[in-house]
């Protein structure tokens, strides 16, 4: 059952790993520049230069799905990662020190949680304007909190551990036992948290972008390039299902992949 | 708190708790809806600029040192934030939430026409999710492990993995353009529902399933379905026994959901132009017409908060434990 699971991680993963590395790599791929606009070639269908046919503008669509790609996960992942920090740091605060600190920012977390997530970021995003960044500022207020409970509840289950202490009657520092104690002992469970998020993340982040909300045009990104080529869907549908069909490849991927880390997880114990 | 409870006389009066924890369940729900309201007035001072200037920019007048102090002057903007803010609420709770920028309009009526769209197209979607994916986690709860629990959760999975934008968009492509089997602009009419409701209620209908069965599988590895497993109870009761003590929890699922719901509902009713209160707010970011925006994020929180702490409440009262 476990040798099962594992090769099936495996397989997931490394299927992240192609489309990570694809997208990297879109510079060396792409067989066009992503923005360069050809009068010539408008809304072209897939053909030997242009393998995924063209857009409105005639700008290659497989070019800009490499690249619109990039957008997208650098931006999912960055954001992924910025509320990991913020919330195992928030986390183990709590679960560390506990008091007024901890009532205070669980208190916070809950009225955050109470408020309807999509709906909020949709008006800050529309507040700020800024582009990629707004959109993730808009959804980075509430991801923290779902890092910041699990790192809290499981300081809390370590702190009653012995070695926990044996530490501290060996006299070291609380930030010592912190750092090499707790911290490597969270990282698991929060790394897999983090990936069951990239694939919400990355479908908040494209459905703000498709809204006109996320990166500002010419930018490619695919909820925006997807929004944008829906208008003349009937004459070109490859410059829609293009970015449609990596979008939900990708989430569909990383989803995959945070399902069976955590099943994984859950076997072992 | 607890401890107050657990020290006074068991099983005095379960009245008294049952007040207690509903007046709790009250504060809680003021002070929220409390906080609510101030981020939603703060909301304004997020982007740059205050708010003469945004109803100037939004209204396209050149805006000059005497325009904005005059504009200042007549939208109180001289006085203390607090006091500005006490009077919002207090316009809010009389049913008055401003003049929108763009047409100098009340915006309670349009947020409210806009709404009752939005209810419809939401409930409905809600509606058909409930009716497929109720009886199917159950199935695959029932049958865990077998054909029929791996077919419902790869569906589950994949409605789950799909943003409702691209559902919406790949229906618009396949059934209009493909297969012609409806108009590509569709009106208001039943048929102007059926694709918008679709788009909302399948990535929903996936979350439902896996949350549902989960909860499910949850209950059946209780005891007392052990026991009625060793009794020989028929299947039938069994599952009837089952859902009767998930429904607390269901509930509390469907609850957390409508939050989901709001969000993508405004996304469908713009894809679909469907003049619910989702396209209202896209068209006034755009317009920076900011009280409707802030309308909007006061009227959907206030729902949700309200919802789920119905759903709270229905609960507890579900809970045949509570009562004894």
């Amino acid at each position: 059952m476990r040798r099962r699971l594992k090769t099936r991680i495996l397989i997931t993963g490394a299927a992240a790993g192609i489309i990570l590395l694809a997208v990297i790599f879109a510079g060396v791929i792409a067989p066009n520049d992503p923005y360069t606009t050809n009068a010539l070639a408008i809304r072209k269908a897939p053909c030997a230069d242009y393998p995924f046919g063209t857009d409105n503008l005639g700008r290659c669509v497989l070019s800009r799905v490499l690249y619109g790609g990039r957008t997208t996960i650098a931006a999912t992942f960055f954001l992924v990662f910025l509320s990991f920090l913020a919330g195992t740091f928030i986390g183990m605060i709590c679960g560390t020190c506990g008091g007024w600190a901890d009532r205070l920012l669980m208190r916070i977390a809950d009225i955050l949680l109470s408020f309807p997530q999509m709906v909020v970021a949709i008006a800050v995003a529309g507040i700020l304007n800024g582009g990629m960044k707004g959109a993730m500022i808009a959804l980075g207020i509430t991801m923290w909190v779902s890092f910041a409970r699990l790192a809290r509840s499981h300081t809390m289950s370590i702190r009653q551990e012995a070695y926990i202490s044996s530490a501290i009657l060996a006299g070291k520092s609380r930030l010592n036992i912190i750092c090499t104690h707790i911290f490597p002992n969270l990282l698991a469970p929060l790394f897999t948290n983090a990936l069951t998020q990239v694939g919400t993340t990355m479908i908040g982040l494209s459905g703000l972008s498709f809204l006109g909300l996320g990166v500002i045009p010419p930018t490619a990104e695919w909820g925006s390039m997807i929004s944008e080529a829906r208008a003349y869907i009937q004459i070109a549908p490859w410059a829609v299902l293009a970015p449609a069909a990596v979008t939900i490849l990708t989430i569909v991927v990383f989803n995959y992949l945070g399902d069976l880390v955590m099943e994984y997880r859950e076997t072992q114990g | 708190m607890k401890r107050s409870l657990s020290t006074g006389r068991k099983g005095r009066n379960d009245n008294v708790t049952r007040i207690v924890r509903w007046g709790k369940n009250l504060i809680r729900l003021i002070f929220i809806l409390i906080i609510l309201s101030f981020l939603v007035f703060a909301l304004l001072y997020l982007a740059p600029g205050d708010p003469a200037e945004k109803r100037l920019t939004s209204q396209g007048i050149a805006v000059t040192k005497e325009v904005l102090d005059a504009e200042r002057e007549r939208l109180g903007l001289f006085r203390p934030f607090l006091v500005r803010y006490g009077e919002w609420l207090l316009g809010v709770f009389r049913g008055d939430f401003g003049v929108s920028f763009r047409d100098d309009l009340p915006v309670a009526p349009k947020l409210a026409a806009g709404l009752q769209k939005t209810v419809q197209l939401a409930s409905a979607s809600l509606l058909l999710s409930l009716i497929f994916s109720f009886p199917l986690a159950v199935l695959a709860a029932w049958k865990k492990d077998r054909v029929p629990d791996h077919i419902v959760c790869l569906l589950s999975f994949f409605g789950n993995s799909l943003p409702n934008f691209l559902i919406s968009v790949l229906l618009m492509y396949l059934l209009c353009i493909r297969m012609r089997v409806f108009p590509v602009i569709a009106s208001g009419s039943l048929q102007g529902l059926f694709m918008p409701v679709i788009s909302l209620a399948i990535p929903m209908t996936g979350r439902f399933i896996r949350q549902m069965r989960a909860e499910f599988l949850v209950q059946l590895s209780e005891d007392y379905v052990a026991g009625m497993r060793r009794r020989g109870v028929k299947e039938r009761y069994l599952i009837l026994n089952v859902i009767r003590n998930s429904l607390g929890h269901i509930l509390t699922i469907i609850a957390l959901q409508i939050g989901t719901l709001m969000g993508g509902s405004v996304v469908i009713e713009n894809i679909f132009r469907w003049p619910g209160i989702g396209k209202l707010v896209m068209e006034s970011i755009t317009a920076r017409d900011y009280p409707v925006i802030m309308g909007f994020v006061l009227i959907m929180g206030t729902i949700y908060v309200a919802v789920n702490q119905l759903a709270d409440i229905c609960f507890h009262a579900l809970d045949p434990r509570g009562q004894a």
